[in-house]
C-alpha cells in the first residue's frame, strides 16, 4: 500500500494515482458538511445560486464537530457515516468535488459517479474524533451558522490521516462479509 | 422515605455526562488491547491503535473521545422510599444532563424530526424509569451515538421463527451494516416482552461489562455461539477486514405473547460509553 502526501486543491492528477488501500495524508483546506447542509447547497444548485465555497478540487469531511473548547481551533471531529450523503454526492462530483470523507459504505450511483469525474472516498477512523481534531489547525464556519453542529466549516489540516477506501478505478477496500461461514456457525 | 436534594441528582448527572464522554470503561480499553494483539491485518490492528491513542488523548485534553455525543440515554431504578426534594426527578435528571453538555463541550445532537433543527441543548433526555424496593436511586447513563442507533431494528418474528430465525436476523443485521456502525461493535439483543419492551431491554443489555456470563447458562451459551458466529463475518475493525467483527452479544430474554416473537438488536459502537452511580 502506497502513502502519499496531497495538498488540496486536489487534481484529476493527484486523484488517479490513488488505490484502495492507500494512506493518504492531507495538507490544506477542507470543508464540513453532513446531512443538513448537503440538503441546503442542493437546494441552493436548485435555485441557481452561487454555493458558499468552489467545488472544483474540493474535499468535503462528513462531520459535525463538537464544540471548541478554550484555546482550541474545534472540538473531537471524526467522521459520520456517509450513506446519508449518497443522494447529494453524485450531482456534486459532477461539479467538480474530487473526494469526500467519512466511514462506512457508498452506494454504486456514488462509485459510478466517482470513476466518471475521477474523484475518491477517502475513510478516516470513526470514533477517533479527538485523536483527528489534533491535526486540524483552524476552523471558520462560512455557511448556514444556524445549523449549528452541522453548519459548513472551512478547516486548515495539516497531514489529515485518511485511508483510501474507493478510488477512482472502482476499488472498493471494504470486505465483503462471509455470511455463509458465519450463519454455519 | 429518604430525601435527595435535587441538586445533588443535576451535579451528579452533569458529572457523569462529562465522564462518560471522556473515559472508555476499562473493560472496552481491554478488549482494544486485546484487538490490537490478536488482529493479522495491518489496517485492523492500526485501527486499534488509533482507538488506544484516541482514548489517552481524550483523557489527556478533554475532549470527548467522539465528536458525536450522543443522546443522552438514561435507565434509572427509583427506591420506592427515595424521593427527589426541589423538583421533579425527571427535571432534575434533564437539567444535570443539559449542564453537562454545555460545560463539558460536548456536542448537542437532538433535533427536531421534521424541520430538522437542533434543539440546542440536547434535550429533552431519554429516561427510562423502573420502581424498585429500596430508598436508593440507581442511574445509568449512556451517550448513544446515532450511526450505530441507525444500524439497529425490531422485528416481530412468528413463533414458528424459533431461535434460528432470530440467530439469522442477528447475523444479517451485522452483516448488513458492515463498516457503517463503527466496529468493532457491540450487540444488545431484546427476545421475547412485546414490541417496546424488546427494544429497551435490547439496549438495557448493553450496560452489562463485556465479560461478564448470562445468569442463565443456556441464554449465555446462545451469546457465545452468536459472538463467535459473528466474527467469522469478516467485517472486522472499520470494515477493514479481520478477527474483532464484534466484542460482545448481550441478551435479555422475557416472556412473550403466544402470537409473537419479539427481536430487538440494537447496535453499539466500539466507544461505548455508558456510566452508572448510585445516590
Amino acid at each position: 500500500m502506497a502513502e502519499h502526501h496531497l495538498k488540496t486543491p486536489l487534481t484529476d492528477a493527484d486523484i488517479e494515482k490513488l488505490k484502495s488501500g492507500d494512506v493518504v495524508y492531507i495538507t490544506g483546506t477542507i470543508y464540513t458538511g453532513r446531512d443538513a447542509a448537503h440538503k441546503r447547497l442542493v437546494d441552493t444548485l436548485d435555485k441557481g445560486d452561487p454555493l458558499p465555497f468552489d467545488l472544483k478540487g474540493a474535499l468535503i469531511y462528513y462531520v459535525g464537530p463538537s464544540p471548541a473548547p478554550p484555546g482550541r481551533p474545534i472540538g473531537s471531529a471524526g467522521p459520520t457515516t456517509s450513506y446519508r450523503m449518497d443522494t447529494y454526492a453524485p450531482r456534486l462530483h459532477g461539479l467538480g468535488l474530487k473526494g469526500t470523507i467519512g466511514k462506512g459504505r457508498r452506494s454504486r450511483e456514488v462509485r459510478d459517479a466517482m470513476i466518471k469525474h475521477k474523484a475518491a472516498y477517502f475513510g478516516a477512523t470513526g470514533g477517533a474524533g479527538a485523536l483527528l481534531s489534533q491535526a486540524i489547525k483552524g476552523a471558520k464556519v462560512i455557511a448556514y451558522d444556524d445549523l449549528g453542529p452541522e453548519a459548513i466549516r472551512e478547516l486548515t489540516v495539516e497531514n489529515f490521516p485518511l485511508l483510501v477506501i474507493n478510488d477512482c478505478h472502482d476499488g472498493e477496500l471494504y470486505t465483503t462479509p462471509n455470511l455463509e461461514a458465519a450463519l454455519a456457525g | 422515605m429518604r430525601t435527595i436534594p435535587a441538586q445533588t441528582v443535576i451535579d451528579k448527572v452533569a458529572e457523569m455526562c462529562i465522564s462518560a464522554n471522556r473515559e472508555l470503561p476499562e473493560d472496552v480499553m481491554a478488549s482494544f488491547r486485546k484487538g490490537q494483539e490478536e488482529e493479522e491485518n495491518p489496517a485492523a490492528k492500526e485501527v486499534f491503535r488509533q482507538l488506544i491513542e484516541n482514548a489517552e488523548m481524550s483523557k489527556d485534553t478533554g475532549l470527548p473521545l467522539c465528536q458525536d455525543c450522543g443522546l443522552a440515554v438514561f435507565f434509572v431504578e427509583m427506591g420506592e422510599e427515595a424521593r427527589v426534594e426541589g423538583m421533579g426527578i425527571r427535571q432534575a435528571i434533564n437539567e444535570g444532563m443539559v449542564k453537562g453538555y454545555q460545560e463539558g463541550y460536548l456536542r448537542k445532537s437532538s433535533c427536531d424530526p421534521f424541520t430538522r433543527k437542533n434543539t440546542g441543548d440536547n434535550g429533552p433526555a431519554i429516561i427510562h424509569f423502573d420502581l424498585v424496593p429500596g430508598d436508593k436511586i440507581k442511574i445509568w447513563m449512556m451517550a448513544k451515538g446515532g450511526g450505530s442507533e441507525n444500524m439497529s431494528r425490531v422485528m416481530m418474528f412468528p413463533p414458528a421463527a424459533g431461535w434460528k430465525g432470530l440467530r439469522e436476523f442477528i447475523i444479517n443485521r451485522v452483516a448488513e451494516a458492515g463498516p457503517n456502525p463503527c466496529p468493532p461493535i457491540l450487540v444488545g439483543v431484546g427476545i421475547g416482552g412485546n414490541f417496546e419492551l424488546a427494544a429497551i431491554n435490547s439496549k438495557k443489555a448493553l450496560l452489562r461489562e463485556l465479560d461478564d456470563k448470562h445468569a442463565d447458562p443456556e441464554v449465555a451459551k446462545l451469546e457465545e455461539e452468536v459472538l463467535a458466529a459473528i466474527n467469522k463475518l469478516n467485517v472486522g475493525p472499520m470494515g477493514l477486514g479481520g478477527k474483532n467483527t464484534c466484542l460482545a452479544v448481550k441478551i435479555a430474554v422475557a416472556p412473550c405473547h403466544l402470537a409473537s416473537l419479539p427481536l430487538a438488536v440494537n447496535i453499539q459502537c466500539h466507544s461505548a460509553r455508558h456510566k452508572e452511580v448510585v445516590l
